[in-house]
């Protein structure tokens, strides 16, 4: 590390810039760049192998799905044209698209009015109330899980989609939390502004708090898509009938049935794993940089 | 937060402008609530009640056909008798205290690598980063796959160096093991939250450790451990958290209808027993128990980090 030191102070050494010649940096191969750069590309090796082992594999034959060739020797589409008959795959990803979009938007609208609420007014208890906000963050899901589940029974909800996402129309603590950072962080005299310019509570909240905080209303989108579509739990507690399954659920089903059920037949379990985590990965092709933006200020505000 | 009301006795203007303040403060309370309302009620019906019916629940026998039957203290009394109980505390632990760690040390690592890694480092962090988009159904379904005892990609792997690998899937030694590295896969969050850590810590540090001819073990140990150890201390204590309650990914290879192929008692982890006695066996009561006791665990042990923490985590602009 000493070498790649004495390579930086180097080139920051003021040297008088002359206008024509750009100041170049010397690029010398020392032993710990050499380990750096052997570290970052094994790394990412173990990172990337499993996608491209498990996309390989589903278009490999039932007799090939475990042959760990990254070409497949014989190169076939049929798993992609069977999983759709072995499986009500187009209605799982219906339901889950479904559940996913309701959840999402329902959770960032409430989160952010609750956050709003607690970052923009002044009442007493608030600090009580919002402790009691944070409070539920560390409760564990398994104590309210029962209840819930008996809750959403009583109301005939169980083997329906409902349960999955209407919980969000009132919030959730993790996103009131962190969108109320957000909105702590915006300038109070241009709320005061608007209220002198006669504009009411709803019309600040909607018009300058809300669009201001973009970035973190996007987060808080992005991160309940990913936590509602791949989540297994809720489903597995909720859901009966195939019909009614998202696709994390259907999965787990295929498994059951096809994987160690007896059946094998892994190249249709391989190739329903594709189909779910794909969407996963446009995700974060999407919206990358709010998700790295994302969990980097909840690591440092948590 | 109420703020303070200087109540000035005297005129008359004075009461009317205590009286107009008085008002307007009511008025900015009621709009608050409103804002607040949604959260009000969801906690009210989903966390409060829950959590008074669920330590309700945990004195009775309760099957969700018939009435809670009122048993007492008995669910808490058969926690302490129920082998199988015992035997998911001893999963559940043995995960989450090697897990835990090595998850933190793992991400540390990449992350000091990607701080290296110039401007390469948005491609490197993707590259880390897309394990932890995949479902966890899907990576328990990777784990089958790939840790196979036979055919497994990973001992393929190991067979190159000479190394006879294990019945990762089907050896109840090599059960939680190969959890343990299957969830490795998934430390790029981590690694995101602890490369923010190290970009913020000053770069004087680093250069007055250099004129003191400070190599880089030193200067890791000495200047970027301490500086980063709140997001350190935030990735232990989530993933601790966590850990105690995992559930997908062993609950996808080992459970479920299916499976009658693998032994799965090396794999039975806490919430796991508590979600089959409760969906599976229809036990509502002794399931609620069993939360209680979950939620006093995770209380001690957050408790006894947080008081461990003190001496070691270092909070910036932060007088202790």
């Amino acid at each position: 590390m000493t070498t790649q030191t004495r390579l930086d102070s180097e080139a920051a050494a003021p040297e008088p810039p002359t206008p024509r010649t750009p100041v170049r940096r010397r690029r010398r191969i020392t032993p710990a760049k050499v380990l750096i750069w052997t570290g970052l590309i094994l790394a990412t090796l173990i990172f990337i192998y499993p996608f491209i082992w498990l996309i390989s594999a589903s278009f490999k034959p039932r007799g090939e799905v475990f042959d760990n060739k990254i070409i497949p020797e014989t190169f076939t589409f049929d798993n992609y044209l069977n999983v759709w008959q072995e499986a009500p795959m187009a209605l799982w990803l219906w339901n889950t698209v479904l559940v996913t979009v309701l959840a999402a938007v329902t959770v960032t609208v409430s989160s952010a009015m609750v956050a709003w609420g607690f970052a923009y007014f002044r009442f007493r208890g608030r600090n009580l109330l919002f402790g009691v906000v944070l409070a539920t963050m560390m409760l564990p899901g398994a104590v309210t899980m029962i209840p819930q589940f008996l809750i959403w029974n009583s109301l005939g909800m169980v083997d329906t989609l409902t349960p999955l996402w209407a919980q969000n129309l009132f919030g959730s603590a993790f996103y009131i939390f962190l969108l109320r950072q957000f909105f702590l962080g915006l300038p109070r005299e241009l709320f005061d502004a608007a209220k002198i310019d006669g504009a009411n509570n709803w019309k600040i909240f909607t018009r300058i708090a809300m669009p201001l905080c973009k970035p973190a209303l996007i987060i808080t989108l992005l991160f309940e898509f990913q936590a509602i579509w791949t989540d297994l739990m809720r489903p597995l507690i909720y859901l009966r009938d195939s019909d009614n399954f998202t696709v994390p659920r259907g999965l787990k089903a295929l498994l059951d049935q096809y994987g160690f059920g007896g059946e094998w037949h892994w190249e249709i379990v391989v190739t329903a794993s594709v189909i779910t985590t794909v969407p996963m990965i446009i995700l974060f092709f999407l919206g990358q940089r709010h998700f790295v933006q994302g969990i980097a200020t909840t690591g440092s505000k948590g | 937060m109420a703020s303070t009301q200087v109540n000035a006795p005297g005129t008359l203007g004075d009461d009317r402008a205590a009286r107009a303040r008085r008002i307007s403060r009511r008025r900015e309370t009621r709009s608050a609530l409103l804002f607040i309302s949604p959260w009000i009620i969801g906690f009210l019906v989903f966390t409060a009640w829950p959590i008074i019916y669920s330590a309700y629940l945990s004195l009775t026998d309760y099957d969700v056909i018939n009435n809670p039957n009122y048993v007492g203290l008995e669910n808490y009394e058969e926690l302490f008798r129920d082998p199988d109980v015992a035997l998911a505390l001893w999963n559940t632990f043995f995960f989450t205290i090697i897990q835990v760690p090595v998850y933190v040390i793992v991400s540390l690592a990449l992350a000091l690598l990607l701080d290296k890694a110039g401007r390469a480092s948005g491609f490197f962090r993707t590259a880390f980063f897309l394990p932890k988009m995949t479902p966890p159904v899907a990576v328990g379904i990777l784990l089958l796959l790939l840790f196979n005892g036979q055919s497994g990609l990973i001992n393929e792997a190991l067979s190159w160096f000479g190394i006879d690998g294990p019945a990762w899937t089907t050896d109840p030694d090599w059960v939680k093991p190969g959890l343990i590295i299957m969830s490795l896969w998934s430390v790029g969050s981590s690694v995101i939250i602890l490369l923010a850590a190290l970009r913020n810590v000053p770069q004087e540090l680093y250069d007055s450790a250099r004129v003191d001819g400070a190599n880089w073990w030193q200067q890791t140990r000495k200047i970027t451990v301490p500086m980063i150890s709140g997001a350190l201390f935030f990735i232990f204590i989530v993933n601790t958290i966590a850990g105690f309650q995992t559930f997908t990914e062993a609950y996808t290879a080992f459970f479920g209808s299916g499976n009658t192929t693998y032994s799965n008692d090396a794999a039975l982890f806490y919430v796991i027993y508590l979600f089959r006695q409760a969906f599976e066996f229809l036990n509502m009561g002794y399931a609620s128990a069993m939360a209680w006791l979950l939620f006093v665990i995770i209380m001690i042990f957050t408790a006894i980090q947080i008081k461990v923490s003190r001496r070691f985590v270092y909070y910036e602009g932060e007088q202790r």
